[in-house]
């Protein structure tokens, strides 16, 4: 089955390449018009576009871009002729540095959150909680994080940038980045919170839980060793949903506190038509959320005995 | 934009201006031009200055031929040295160049370089580069977006230390022209520059660079002049968010930025750690009409245009007060040949209709296309404009164009629409650029025999006085029967903390004192 989904995954990316090529064809202007701006004239920018292949067919810039990449080779940057592979590293860990600290808070805040909601449902806790997550959700991030710039920053506990140096220690960069992985968490804690607690309640109907019930198992006890299990398999689902929102959907956050990421790195280079950054970067995107699904069946397959003995 | 105002801080909210942050752009240009002063003490060595500046894009490099934004224009102005430098008071000092002569008629210049130049890596700064760095921007080849301002250049010869430049016409603004920021001098192998090098002759060595990121510099040891590059180190930061850089700077993580939001600025200025810093020199937001399509092809209606803004309106509410009125023709009020004496185009409704009447038009429709990618408050300085034009029976429709490719789609394709201009540090520069029969940058499309011809008149005239007498009628008739409405000139706005210091002129050229705060500044 593993197999079969990796096919169809390397299927996905194939054609989400062919789309994005497509449709930065599409937009007006070219990487030649773009750099030059106001700049251009029709002298200039033919002598950009002959330099860089642009004045070729389509096609045949597509082919040659394929070619490259089956053979492991990003090419450069048409920009500025640096390797696609050095551009993209440093901003994929930084990207990854962030999201994982971002889920490292969120996913065990909102699963600890679910579950006492779903204990305590109804209860002014769980009102509490739920108000708090779905508002933190319902705000813009910029807002939210001009919000937590406003009384963490301006008032000096955290910086207002995250400006990290590769040479930074860790203890300096998990402080450095606090706020935007603060405000991720905030953004994506409501739906993880919810999807928990929701999942668990639906199960609080069912007769083996009203079973456990009977035979006196303490609340708690019921939550986390009868119910839980049963929930995990929608949880994880939307646990991989986020992690790979955290690794793609994050630019408007990594503007704000002005963090190197790859989000920036593909706004700018769809800004300029640098179509080679473009397409790295949306394959990068395009493979976390493949592997992320894929690792999300896997696991929920893997809680499900009905699914792993199947007849 | 919408801005909520907290207390003494200041939180700008804007999702759109977030994401285009990076998207304005500087076009060539440079200018000559009152300072702002300041009172200041003898200057003090040391200390790192950190600038947040509002442009700088991932895909930027090291290439002269591709700079475009004030980030690639800071950063070459502390790293590379050029031939010629516009000072803080818009007087011309020679840098690579140590001297110039010209011909009687100002054809062939004789730059005489400067003996004992460096570069970072210890290479002498020699003629040949000089001519090779000059030679990345001129030919078939050139991708170079000074391309056309280095045209003139017929061919350039060494003699000595001379680099001898012979031009196709007489042109005595020449040495301005080799001050222009695309212009850097670099080191040459077999008479070509590598133009992804690193190296430059100017105050501060590249410690290092990540496109749209930072760029972090140390002061050049061997640097030759003595009174300058104070900062032990610098380090320029792109900040495209304008809430972003305003909060770095409250927070201490940066001591200068760029492109203040106007609208929140006197919120800034209510700290007492800040300092505002605004300079007028000769950037300008003007309407270009295409002077070959009707209606524009009739002066009578142009002028009744020109007649329909209402220009105090515009400095006040689109630059907060941060700029004067323009007078519908580029040259602006620091410029040397500034004509003061023309009659100031003003708001006349009656005045409009008139111009109209003379066209044979009762009321008139037009579309005026127009972005923030032109200038900051773009779209709402067309607003402003159509709702006073309505009151002369000028129905001005405002189109909202995508900021995303503006310059290449919109200008000079749309028939009336907004363009930003940095201006150019001399009127012959200026006019050639954008109102010459077939510039490339030409926006209104304008022919005008009696204006070209006193162009080139007044380019190879040497006499000071009969070159002021050409420049105001010049500015006399773009003014009067030119294609572009010119309502402001608007001033850099920039802030800085209190620790730093300036010289008491300040550049007014460019913004961040003519891009060269890193070398002129220091920490007070």
């Amino acid at each position: 089955m593993i197999a079969q989904r990796i096919g169809l995954g390397l299927l996905t990316l194939f054609v989400i390449s062919l789309l994005i090529f497509g449709a930065i064809e599409l937009l007006p202007g070219d990487l030649a018009q773009e750099i030059l701006g106001q700049s251009a004239t029709p002298e200039t920018v033919a002598a950009f576009r002959r330099e860089l292949g642009l004045d070729l067919p389509a096609y045949e810039r597509y082919l040659g871009w394929l070619g490259g990449v089956l053979q492991g080779d990003f090419g450069n940057s048409l920009a500025n002729g640096r390797p696609i592979a050095d551009l993209i590293a440093g901003r994929l860990g930084n990207t990854l540095f962030l999201a994982l600290y971002a889920a490292a808070i969120a996913v065990p805040l909102s699963l600890a959150l679910g579950i006492l909601a779903a204990l305590y449902r109804n209860s002014l806790y769980d009102r509490a909680v739920n108000v708090f997550t779905l508002s933190s959700i319902s705000f813009p991030e910029f807002f939210v994080a001009y919000i937590l710039i406003f009384y963490l920053a301006q008032s000096g506990f955290f910086p207002s940038i995250a400006k990290i140096t590769p040479e930074a220690s860790l203890a300096e960069k998990l402080y450095r980045t606090f706020l935007p992985a603060l405000t991720l968490t905030l953004v994506v804690t409501a739906h993880m919170m919810r999807m928990t607690r929701a999942a668990i309640i639906n199960l609080l109907a069912s007769p083996y839980i009203e079973m456990a019930r009977l035979k006196g198992v303490q609340p708690g006890r019921l939550i986390v060793r009868h119910a839980l299990p049963n929930a995990l398999a929608p949880i994880i689902n939307v646990i991989a949903l986020n992690l790979a929102y955290l690794i793609t959907g994050v630019v408007v956050v990594e503007v704000v506190f002005v963090y190197p990421g790859l989000g920036q790195l593909m706004v700018d280079s769809v800004a300029k038509r640098d179509i080679t950054v473009v397409q790295a970067a949306a394959l990068i995107f395009a493979c976390a959320y493949v592997l992320l699904n894929l690792t999300a069946d896997v696991l929920s397959t893997m809680s499900n005995p009905r699914l792993i003995h199947r007849r | 934009m919408r801005n909520t105002k907290n207390g003494r801080h200041v939180l700008d909210i804007s999702r759109r201006g977030l994401l285009q942050g990076a998207s304005a752009l500087g076009a060539a240009a440079l200018v000559g031009p009152l300072g702002t002063s300041y009172a200041s003490a003898a200057p003090k060595k040391g200390g790192t200055l950190r600038v947040g500046i509002g442009h700088g894009n991932t895909s930027d490099s090291y290439d002269p031929a591709t700079w475009t934004d004030l980030f690639a224009q800071t950063f070459s102005a502390a790293r590379c040295g050029y031939l010629t430098e516009i000072t803080a008071d818009g007087s011309l000092a020679g840098e690579v160049a140590e001297s110039w002569e010209a011909s009687d008629d100002a054809k062939v210049w004789t730059l005489k370089i400067r003996s004992g130049l460096e570069f970072h890596s210890g290479k002498t700064v020699t003629p040949d580069d000089v001519v090779a760095s000059l030679n990345h921007h001129r030919g078939e080849d050139s991708k170079s977006a000074a391309k056309p301002i280095v045209e003139a250049i017929k061919d350039m010869k060494i003699d000595g230390s001379n680099v001898v430049v012979t031009l196709e016409a007489g042109n005595a603004d020449f040495p301005f022209v080799l001050s222009d920021y695309h212009l850097a001098i670099l080191p040459s192998a077999d008479g070509k520059i590598d133009a992804n090098t690193s190296d430059g002759c100017g105050g501060y060595v590249v410690d290092s660079y990540e496109p749209g990121v930072r760029a972090t510099m140390k002061r050049n040891p061997n640097f030759w002049k003595e009174d300058r590059a104070h900062f032990d180190g610098a380090e320029l930061l792109t900040i495209a968010d304008s809430a972003a850089r305003q909060n770095a700077l409250v927070t201490g993580e940066v001591d200068v930025i760029d492109r203040v939001e106007l609208n929140t600025v006197h919120l800034l200025k209510r700290s007492k750690d800040i300092k505002i810093l605004a300079t007028t020199g000769t950037q300008h937001f003007t309407f270009a009409m295409d002077t070959r399509a009707a209606p524009y092809d009739d002066n009578n209606v142009r002028l009744a245009l020109k007649y329909a803004v209402d220009r105090e309106e515009l400095v006040e509410k689109i630059l907060s007060g941060y700029g004067e009125v323009g007078n519908d023709h580029p040259i602006g009020t620091s410029n040397r040949y500034h004509a003061s004496g023309l009659e100031q185009h003003a708001y006349d409704a009656d005045k409009a209709k008139y111009y109209l009447k003379q066209a044979g038009l009762d009321s008139l429709d037009v579309s005026l296309s127009a972005a923030d990618a032109a200038f900051a408050g773009a779209v709402d300085a067309a607003v402003l404009y159509s709702e006073k034009a309505a009151a002369a029976g000028i129905n001005i429709k405002v189109v909202r164009e995508p900021n995303d490719g503006y310059w290449s789609n919109i200008w000079m394709k749309k028939p009336f629409c907004a363009v930003y201009w940095g201006g150019r540090p001399t009127e012959d520069w200026m006019f050639t650029t954008a109102y010459a029969s077939g510039a490339p940058w030409n926006d209104s499309f304008w022919e005008h025999e009696k204006f070209n011809k006193l162009l080139l008149e007044a380019r190879s005239e040497l006499d000071d006085a009969k070159r002021r007498v050409m420049y105001e009628e010049m500015q006399a008739i773009v003014s009067s029967e030119g294609g572009v409405v010119i309502p402001m000139f608007a001033s850099y706005v920039m802030a800085h903390s209190t620790k730093v210091a300036h010289p008491e002129k300040v550049g007014a050229n460019w913004s961040l004192d003519g891009f060269r705060c890193v070398e002129r500044w220091w920490f007070a």
